[in-house]
């Protein structure tokens, strides 16, 4: 009669099913979708940086995102997988985000009347930080990857010119600016998070892992933020 | 000390409640938290009013059954529980606010009372081992290391109050669960059910309308046994093998 607990032989449902059914699961989509947009904005960022040796380098950098891989693959090939990549990390992190955040307020429907706001900063952050950078990340597409809404002439394969058109706007730099603080805040709870969530966190490692993830919430924002103060101050136009 | 007390009264689980002020004089700084609600219910008693209902049973720590979010502080401004909070920690001429645990899988029964079988079911999905006991075996018979028997022995000290789901912004009761797997998961005596142990419980405690973890960490300064935050960095990666291994097993 014990026995028969420990070897069960019910089915059980598929791996998918059983990590987005949970929240530990869903939280799991989080943390690795987290990561690989995390991954991809070190890159970015440092990609970025090129602009402050003018637009020849900037532009031919533009140019070899387009060739990479080549002749193995065709031209934009890599480019369009790390899209597609990306598209469902934002994806899949904004939706499991959703329902976890609806389950969240749903399990604590009624509020003390003993108010202690510190309780749920972090939390708080996050969402707000959250919804911040999907707005941003929509617009960012808008403004210099299809030219939709910038400001300006758009000019394709001319990035130098568009980065410059965009931070030639105020709401350009605020929009950005703004942005850019909340990934900042974002990258801080966030990396400590993931490395919970996928249990690599641990009492020896906690210190190290809070001063990587404030290290690279740093290094982040002030290095994307460093384009629009570039044209900003002059020293890239 | 006098005392001004702000109480949530709520006659029954489908009522709407409110916060009802009360005065009591006489209290002593020794006497427990609940000791002066003690006091407070003999007036209303004396004055043919209905005593306010709270939890308790063994007033010494270890049960986990009362409870009582003082002050917006599940079990009051010290990292003890409610029974063992003394009115030393107060001042005379204070208002208290008093509060039952908030939390839609934790419903208000009556007053400062909410219905906690919710971590029952999540026990009863995975909080035991299979192995026939008995008497207590020879203490030799399986050994344990040091550090095992140790982190065990933290994880073990849970007594199930459920402070940290009201600590929670997210009513979650990740610390309390993580508390309970990573008890019997370091011990040879849980292996057998190691992976059946936290995927049932995971799944009951969702089953159970508690919400996911934000890693906010109030549970873990809630907590009165000082269970920490880390364990549920443990649970997540015992859940995440014990998918890894089912996946495989198929
Ligand atoms: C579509 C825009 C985004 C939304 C709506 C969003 C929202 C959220 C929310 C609500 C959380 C959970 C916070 C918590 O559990 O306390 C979170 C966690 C996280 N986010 Fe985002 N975020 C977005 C973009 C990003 C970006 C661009 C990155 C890249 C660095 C990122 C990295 C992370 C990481 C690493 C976590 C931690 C996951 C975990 O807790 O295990 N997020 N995000
Ligand atoms: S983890 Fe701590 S706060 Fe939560 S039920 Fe156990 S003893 Fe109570
Ligand atoms: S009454 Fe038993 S722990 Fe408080």
């Amino acid at each position: 009669m014990y026995m028969a607990l420990a070897t069960r032989t019910d089915r059980r449902p598929s791996i998918a099913r059983t990590v987005w059914d949970s929240s530990v699961g869903k939280k799991t989509v989080m943390a690795v979708s987290g990561v690989i947009m995390l991954l991809y904005l070190v890159a970015h960022m440092i990609g970025n940086l090129k602009i402050y040796f003018g637009a020849g380098e900037f532009n031919a950098y533009g140019h070899w995102l387009r060739t990479v891989g080549e002749p193995f693959m065709h031209y934009e090939w890599t480019l369009w997988l790390i899209r597609v990549v990306l598209v469902v990390a934002v994806v899949a992190h904004a939706v499991s985000a959703y329902q976890l955040s609806r389950r969240d307020i749903r399990a604590r429907p009624s509020k003390y009347v003993h108010k202690k706001p510190r309780a749920s900063y972090a939390t708080r952050t996050m969402r707000w930080g959250g919804i911040i950078l999907g707005l941003f990340i929509v617009w960012h597409v808008l403004d210099l990857t299809t030219g939709t809404v910038h400001p300006g002439g758009f000019q394709e394969g001319h990035p130098y010119q568009n980065v410059v058109d965009t931070f030639s706007t105020w709401y350009g730099n605020v929009i950005y600016i703004v942005a850019m603080l909340a990934l900042g805040l974002h990258i801080r709870h966030g990396f400590w998070s993931a490395a919970q969530t996928l249990g690599v966190g641990s009492r020896t490692r906690d210190r190290a892992l809070k001063t990587v993830a404030g290290v690279l919430a740093l290094l982040l924002t002030a290095g994307f933020i460093a384009v629009p103060v570039g044209v900003m101050t002059g020293v890239v136009s | 000390m006098k005392l001004t007390l702000r109480v949530w009264r709520q006659q029954n689980a489908d009522a709407d409640g409110a916060m009802s002020t009360y005065e009591v004089d006489g209290i002593s700084s020794d006497m427990s938290f609940l000791e002066m609600l003690d006091t407070l219910n003999e007036e209303l008693i004396l004055r043919g009013e209905d005593p306010v209902a709270f939890d308790h049973d063994c007033r010494e720590g270890i049960c986990g059954a009362c409870s009582l979010v003082i002050n917006g502080d599940a079990h009051g401004p010290e990292r003890t529980t409610t029974c063992q909070l003394h009115m030393r920690s107060f001042k005379d001429g204070d208002t208290i606010d008093v509060e039952p645990w908030r939390a839609s899988a934790f419903p208000v029964i009556k007053d400062l009372v909410v219905d906690r079988t919710a971590f029952d079911r999540i026990i009863q999905a995975g909080g035991y081992i299979t192995a026939p006991t008995g008497a207590a075996p020879e203490a030799h018979a399986t050994p344990v290391p040091k550090p095992d028997a140790d982190l065990a022995f933290e994880h073990a000290e849970c007594i199930g109050c459920g402070a940290c789901v009201a600590a929670c912004p997210n009513g979650a009761a990740m610390l309390f669960t993580s508390a309970k797997v990573n008890h019997l998961n370091v011990l040879p005596q849980g292996a057998p059910e190691r992976e059946t142990r936290v995927l049932d419980m995971v799944a009951q405690m969702d089953e159970e309308g508690f919400g996911g973890c934000t890693l906010a960490g109030e549970c873990a300064t809630a907590c009165p046994k000082g269970i920490p935050l880390v364990s549920i960095t443990s649970m997540n990666k015992e859940w995440l093998r014990a998918t890894r291994k089912v996946a495989k097993q198929r």
